[in-house]
């Protein structure tokens, strides 16, 4: 090429790109979940790494063959299903019989992820799908939470214990929640906050959730706006609920999968509204309904059904909300002018 | 009809290439309902099945007799009558088949296939036609609800026919709704790879020539489509 047709060469805009790829973005994610895994080995032992490893091996090597299988290009490279395996694991608790796993895995990866097109395409979290398939074929394996620091104690073979919300679950009148709070099984706030009571292996630590959500909107990748208003739809539902009662409000915010599943879960860049107005509705859609499943629901905690549900709505949510081009007029204007 | 088909081919399409439920997507709310086992969607299949053939014997007898404008709920008296026969001596002779089947033994009065195969084949052709037609869609129907009842209570019961023989513990997701939902499509999608090879039609969705109401579409029979009007009203 001459140097005349050099000069001469145009490109179509953009013509400057920002450094941020997928990959780089799922790398963020992962970072931000390090202090809860390390924090769940602190707390279940080496068993909820096994558990976190294989979740994503599984994904990993799950992504490949579809991908290979449907004759599409290869997406390893975005981390994606490296995100969905610890997310999934999160969701799980220590004790989870590997295979079962795998299975969660499998529903993720493959039914809710490839089947309709990969990375971008899904409809709902596939993580969260993979949980709720879990928890409605074995539910009597996702309710086996491990006592923490029981690995300590080799000869004990397996202590369960009771979750703060199963606690709250189906009593929620005054009465109910000052026995529930009061009860010796209920762990202190400071060791809620901390993590120190039996859950899923990556839910319990709220302390490591945080900071994870704070390296997350530090390096811009999400916004925290969704987390903020979920949270607080969930604090200002169960402050009416608890007519008050500022220390059960707080027992409400630090229990169950909220943390994750408001700062890790909601936030999904798929599955959530793009528009500030559209991210409000969303998160406080969620909260009301995980509020609601959990003070009238059959089930102790509603995290994700409630932001699956959210999740199926966002396109409405999005057409909803869609900005009003400047000087152009509302399609029922014109039509009423018309009829005039 | 312009081509007639031979009696063997009348008795072979019901099986695969226009199965009732996995290609013609027929008769689909007792699928999900009845193949949570495969005892229940063994007894759904044969009760379907032999309301389908007396039924259609009877209304093609009588196809020349039952007036155009009248015709579904004629067919519906017939199909209601054997319903009520196959109802009473399930009930006397397989009691528990009765509790499982429940409120769907009744409900074969309003399936689809049945009223379908009624409509589209028994009231335009001859006896033995019909019945054989009947006999291959009811094999078809009880073919399609005993595989996708196997995988179903397989894998959600860990058992077959109510013996357990999974050493490990079943996936319940897969005897509820969901997991009904996902089994059906599959079998579906197998279904259709298998018509394909086999030299069938591509299955479509849409257009006008696939609407249930196409045969009486005045529209359509000048050549217009409502889909497209549709889509210029947008």
């Amino acid at each position: 090429m001459s140097q005349e047709n050099k000069l001469l060469t145009v490109s179509a805009s953009p013509h400057r790109r920002t450094e941020d790829t997928t990959g780089g973005i799922m790398i963020d994610v992962v970072i931000a979940l390090m202090p809860a895994l390390v924090l769940s080995v602190v707390l279940f032992g080496l068993r909820s790494l096994l558990v976190t490893a294989v979740s994503v091996i599984a994904c990993v090597v799950l992504e490949y063959i579809c991908r290979k299988v449907m004759k599409r290009n290869n997406t390893l490279g975005d981390f994606s299903a490296v995100v969905t395996g610890i997310l999934l694991a999160f969701n799980l608790p220590s004790t989870m019989p590997l295979w079962m796993v795998v299975i969660g895995d499998a529903v993720a990866i493959v039914v809710v992820k490839q089947f309709f097109g990969g990375i971008g395409q899904n409809f709902v979290n596939p993580a969260l799908v993979g949980r709720i398939v879990l928890m409605t074929s074995f539910p009597t394996y996702i309710n086996n939470f491990a006592e923490p620091f029981a690995w300590r104690q080799p000869e004990v073979d397996a202590i369960t214990s009771a979750t703060p919300l199963a606690q709250f679950a189906g009593n929620y009148s005054q009465q109910g929640v000052i026995t529930a709070m009061n009860s010796s099984q209920m762990p202190t706030l400071t060791e809620m906050f901390f993590g120190i009571y039996g859950g899923c292996l990556g839910e319990t630590c709220a302390a490591a959730l945080i900071l994870g959500g704070v390296y997350l909107c530090i390096r811009k990748v999400i916004s925290p706006r969704i987390p903020l208003y979920y949270l607080g739809t969930v604090a200002l539902i169960m402050l009416i609920a608890g007519r008050g009662n500022l220390q059960f409000v707080l027992y409400q915010l630090l229990s169950g999968g909220l943390m994750l599943g408001a700062i890790f879960m909601a936030t999904d860049y798929t599955t959530s509204p793009i528009k500030t107005k559209g991210k409000i509705i969303f998160a406080v859609g969620c909260g009301i309904i995980t509020s609601l499943i959990r003070i009238y629901g059959s089930l102790p905690e509603g995290v994700s059904f409630s932001i699956i549900l959210m999740n199926i709505l966002v396109p409405h949510i999005e057409t909803i909300t869609t900005p009003r081009p400047f000087g152009a007029v509302r399609e029922k204007k014109v039509k009423e002018e018309a009829a005039k | 009809m312009a081509k007639q088909k031979s009696l063997k081919e009348e008795f072979t399409k019901g099986i695969v290439k226009e199965n009732p439920v996995l290609r013609l997507v027929l008769g689909t709310c007792p699928t999900l309902a009845t193949t949570t086992s495969m005892e229940s969607a063994i007894g759904m299949g044969i009760s379907a099945a032999i309301v389908l053939v007396c039924s259609n014997i009877v209304i093609s007898a009588l196809r020349k007799v039952i007036p155009q404008k009248v015709r579904i709920p004629c067919y519906i008296v017939v199909i209601a009558s054997f319903v009520t026969i196959v109802q009473l001596l399930v009930k006397a002779f397989v009691p528990s088949l009765d509790q499982q089947l429940g409120v769907y033994l009744p409900l074969i009065v309003v399936n689809c296939i049945i009223l379908g195969r009624a409509e589209a084949f028994a009231g335009k052709n001859g006896i033995v036609a019909s019945a054989v037609d009947g006999l291959g869609m009811g094999i078809g129907f009880t073919c399609a609800l005993i595989v996708i009842s196997a995988i179903r209570e397989l894998l959600g019961a860990g058992s077959l026919l109510g013996h357990g023989i999974l050493p490990f513990p079943a996936m319940t997701i897969f005897i509820l709704a969901p997991g009904g939902f996902f089994v059906f499509g599959l079998v579906m999608a197998c279904a259709n790879k298998l018509a394909e090879a086999g030299g069938g039609k591509k299955a479509e969705l849409g257009g006008c020539k696939a609407c249930p109401m196409a045969s009486s579409c005045e529209k359509l029979a000048k050549g217009e489509d409502c889909e497209k009007e549709k889509e210029a009203v947008k």
